[in-house]
């Protein structure tokens, strides 16, 4: 290929489909520039650094919650306990601020059953084949009800947001850089090695591509199922606490209004639903453009119903795409 | 081409299809006259496949025309298609798995009875058409997807590798459903790697080489080396020879590597012993639904017997998973390789994909390690890995190779084989058998399960034939050719006449290339054959 057939090619729409489909990145970034350019029109001076900042430290929960999508989804599946998990997560650290422990022991015991939760979620996906979203809304449920009898036993005791999680989910270096970048960043290192270098991450492709396949090769499934909501609880239980210190709020339904936002944040990021497709970097852009949005529409000043219509409808159109281009062979 | 315009059929020329970097068809024609059986030739990734796809709207090309009865026409879907008059079976089964076979009907008008009809003429009699497509075996799969075809009676049928996934009396069957469309008005276009099935059947042939028909050849007896040559771009004699066999060193000195004994599964398997041995290639021969489909996955690990024994290295063995078979050594080149592959995967990852399994091996994969290990199974089996970002994009043959590329990077212990060539070209089944005697060769045991029976004589030291769930006869690899192994398969005794048709067949086919044909299932099913009757409904008195 010499460059000049290179570079026509490049103004086909195919090569477009190709680019879309290959490196969702590229063009989600590109949607996300319109996006701040469009709010920066529509209120000239708003795009600063310190702006900036505070779109980046919104998005890094979401973008954690999203991440449990994406790697549940790669194979599949779904995790709709992480709203539960994660609000779990930072209630149970608020309570147990006064503890012996202190705030370590919160965090430590919130992992902990975070944890427990997913092993459970994992060995009914796994095991009992029980299809994730049914057993993920279970959870939730259970974990709901665990949580506020865990309310009731704990009214006696001062609760609060620790001044810690407090720091790290709020506060900003120069007003600009957020400090929860110091968790976010090794986590998402951590998952784009973890997907793209190490065999378990190429399991999750492989389970979600062609589970026949996966398993005549030797994979067992159950295994790698466990682990994987094991690791989407966790995150959730980090993302809880970060939005637990951002909001400085401490309750049993905090994370419940980013769910749906961080499943749309995957989808729209190019994960696949259906499993086998998608990454995390594409998830990243996706909450991004979500933070986005709906500053933007907040911008606009216009009325919460039209607010929810208009972000459905991009979801939907984005997602549409995707199916568009991704079933063209 | 040499025909006149007028008169033809079908006509496409200079067509053109670029993927990306990949050139699929860079200038083919195809001229198709009413009444023949036009076979489409050419290597794996040659593009038959993709101008099948073009003829029938299921992808529209860069460039070219394409004419119907002289008239110009752009097809933009296979429904249009369809209504004009021109209709493929794919080289992959199209029917939607999660519907059953009559739903699947109604979604392609086809008329019903047909359909019916067509399926018991080629060899289907108690099809249930309300079995989910996902639940029936690949070769029912096939016969349903032609069945379906043939009752739309299009003006022109393109049937891409239809016989690659058949036992020998189903290809027998639409081999003789083919032969009746022959001077009518309708056509069919006829791809196919076996050049036995073409010389049967065939009226001429296109071929093409890396995109561009390179020739149409009128098929006659000896004109298969011209084709050979065509497709290759080198002479036919110029392609490797399998090697030939060591004297079986083997037997009584080493331990089995996998001994079976009185294994049995359903009602399909019912009793079936032999002993496989380091350095052997073991064929394994049967029609269609002897029981060989159960025996291979109970030896992957992927079914548990009802009874029976296995022993693997002389130890008894029991697969509750096939990661245990796979840790005992026995890995499997599954039948269908839908089952096999990831096809949005690369075929990097495909192939490394058995590597990582283990949880030892979930950690960092040495990517430099893992590169080297790959790169050498995809030249070792000569695959075009030019479109290897997602391995659904390769072409068939490609992606049989990558199914069998993924267990020979990890070096082989005990390999068991159903069909490996499937749908692979002739050279590079040369490569294959090559390397199962290499690997034999090298200690390994293989297993081979094979729908082309002159495989048998090519690589195999002896071979089985399973009838009725039973190893009816032990034939050695010298004298397996391939009339003794359908009399075999039939369960027809070496001294018994072979049906009238067999006979007639194996004459008028080694007058054309020296080779035999199927018998015809129909005749044996009243004759002497009349044994080859499903096994549930097989006396088990004519077993042994
Ligand atoms: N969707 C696609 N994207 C990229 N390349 C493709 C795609 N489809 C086909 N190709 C490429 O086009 C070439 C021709 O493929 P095609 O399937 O037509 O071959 P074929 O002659 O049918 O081979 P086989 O005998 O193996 O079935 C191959 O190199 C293949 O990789
Ligand atoms: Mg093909």
């Amino acid at each position: 290929m010499n460059a000049s057939a290179r570079a026509n090619e490049w103004l086909t729409a195919v090569t477009w489909r190709r680019l879309l489909r290959d490196r969702p990145i590229v063009p989600l970034m590109g949607l996300l520039a319109i996006l701040v350019l469009v709010i920066e029109l529509a209120d000239p001076g708003i795009v600063s650094p310190e702006w900036t900042g505070v779109i980046v430290r919104a998005s890094v929960p979401l973008a954690i919650l999203a991440g449990c999508q994406t790697l549940t989804m790669l194979t599949g599946g779904i995790d709709l306990s992480v709203a539960a998990i994660g609000s779990m997560a930072g209630f149970v650290t608020a309570t147990l601020v006064h503890s012996p422990g202190g705030v370590a022991e919160g965090i430590i015991v919130a992992l902990a059953a975070a944890a427990l939760a997913g092993l459970l979620t994992g060995i009914g996906v796994g095991v009992f084949r029980v299809h994730p979203l049914i057993m993920t809304l279970g959870m939730s449920f259970v974990v709901l009800g665990l949580s506020n009898v865990w309310q009731l036993q704990m009214v006696q005791t001062g609760a609060g947001v620790p001044d810690s999680l407090r720091w790290i989910g709020s506060s900003t270096l120069a007003q600009v850089v957020p400090y929860n970048l110091l968790v976010f960043i090794p986590l998402t290192l951590l998952i784009l090695l973890g997907l793209r270098r190490t065999g378990y991450g190429r399991l999750l492709y492989a389970i979600g591509d062609n589970p026949v396949a996966a398993r005549l090769s030797g994979t067992r499934a159950w295994q790698v199922l466990i682990v994987l909501y094991v690791i989407s609880a966790v995150m959730a239980a980090i993302a809880g606490l970060l939005i637990s210190g951002l909001t400085n709020t401490a309750s049993v339904s905090l994370v419940d209004t980013s769910l749906l936002p961080a499943v749309a944040a995957a989808v729209i990021g190019g994960t696949s639903i259906l499993g086998g497709r998608g990454g995390f970097g594409g998830t990243i852009v996706g909450a991004l453009i979500l933070t986005v949005l709906t500053a933007l529409l907040t911008v606009l000043g216009l009325p919460e119903p039209t607010r929810q219509v208009v972000f459905g409808s991009i979801i939907v159109v984005v997602a549409a795409a995707y199916t568009r281009v991704t079933s063209e062979s | 081409m040499t025909a006149t315009a007028t008169g033809l059929l079908l006509e496409a020329t200079d067509v053109s299809k670029t993927y990306g970097a990949v050139v699929a068809l860079k200038a083919a024609s195809l001229a198709v006259r009413p009444g023949e059986v036009h076979a489409l030739m050419g290597a794996n990734g040659a593009g038959k496949s993709t101008l099948v796809k073009i003829l029938t709207g299921a992808v529209h090309p860069d460039s070219g025309r394409i004419a119907v009865r002289g008239r110009e026409r752009t097809v933009h879907s296979p429904g249009e298609a369809r209504r004009g008059g021109l209709v493929s079976v794919y080289q992959e089964p199209s029917l939607i798995p999660d519907l059953d076979i009559r739903a699947n009907l109604r979604l392609t008008d086809t008329p019903l009875e047909p359909f019916r009809h067509w399926l018991t003429q080629l060899g289907i009699e108690n099809l249930d058409l309300s079995s989910m497509a996902r639940r029936l075996p690949l070769a029912t799969l096939r016969i349903v997807d032609l069945a379906r075809a043939l009752a739309i009676e299009p003006d022109v049928l393109m049937l891409d590798e239809m016989t690659a996934a058949l036992p020998a009396n189903l290809t027998q069957r639409v081999l003789e459903a083919v032969a009746s469309h022959r001077g009518g008005d309708r056509s069919i276009i006829f791809i196919s790697h076996r050049l036995i099935e073409i010389a049967s059947v065939c009226d001429r042939a296109t071929v093409l080489r890396e995109g561009e028909t390179v020739g149409v050849v009128d098929v006659t007896p000896g004109s298969e080396e011209r084709i050979i040559e065509l497709m290759l771009g080198q002479i036919a004699g110029e392609m490797p020879a399998v090697a030939g066999r060591t004297a079986a060193h083997r037997a009584s000195v080493t331990t089995p590597r996998i001994s079976v004994r009185g294994l049995a599964s359903g009602t399909k398997l019912q009793d079936v012993s032999f002993e496989l041995h380091p350095g052997e290639v073991l064929g394994v021969v049967a029609l269609e639904g002897q029981g060989q489909d159960e025996l291979f996955d109970i030896l992957a690990g992927s079914q548990r017997p009802s009874s029976g024994e296995l022993l693997v290295d002389g130890s008894a063995a029991s697969f509750r998973h096939p990661a245990d078979a796979i840790r005992a050594g026995l890995v499997y080149v599954a039948a269908d390789r839908a089952e096999a592959l990831l096809m949005q995967r690369s075929v990097r990852e495909n192939i490394a994909l058995p590597f990582t399994t283990r949880v030892r091996r979930w950690g960092l994969i040495d990517l430099r390690a893992e590169r080297e290990t790959v790169d050498a199974a995809v030249s070792r089996l000569q695959i075009d890995a030019r479109a290897g970002n997602e391995v659904r994009r390769l072409s068939g043959g490609n992606q049989q190779k990558v199914t069998i590329a993924r267990w020979v990077a990890g070096g082989v212990r005990t390999m068991l084989c159903f069909d490996p060539t499937r749908g692979i070209d002739i050279r590079t089944k040369q490569q294959i058998y090559l390397l199962l005697r290499d690997l034999a060769e090298a200690g390994a045991a293989v297993l081979l399960y094979t729908s082309e029976l002159k495989e048998v004589q090519l690589v195999c030291d002896r071979a089985i034939v399973i009838f009725g769930g039973r190893v009816v006869e032990e034939i050695s690899g010298t004298d397996a050719d391939e009339a003794t192994l359908l009399r075999a398969a039939y369960h027809l005794r070496s001294d018994a006449a072979m049906p009238e048709a067999v006979a007639a067949e194996t004459v008028a086919a080694e007058t054309v290339a020296a080779e035999t044909v199927a018998p015809r299932a129909s005749d044996a099913a009243n004759g002497p054959g009349a044994e080859a009757a499903p096994p549930e409904q097989a006396d088990p008195e004519t077993s042994r």
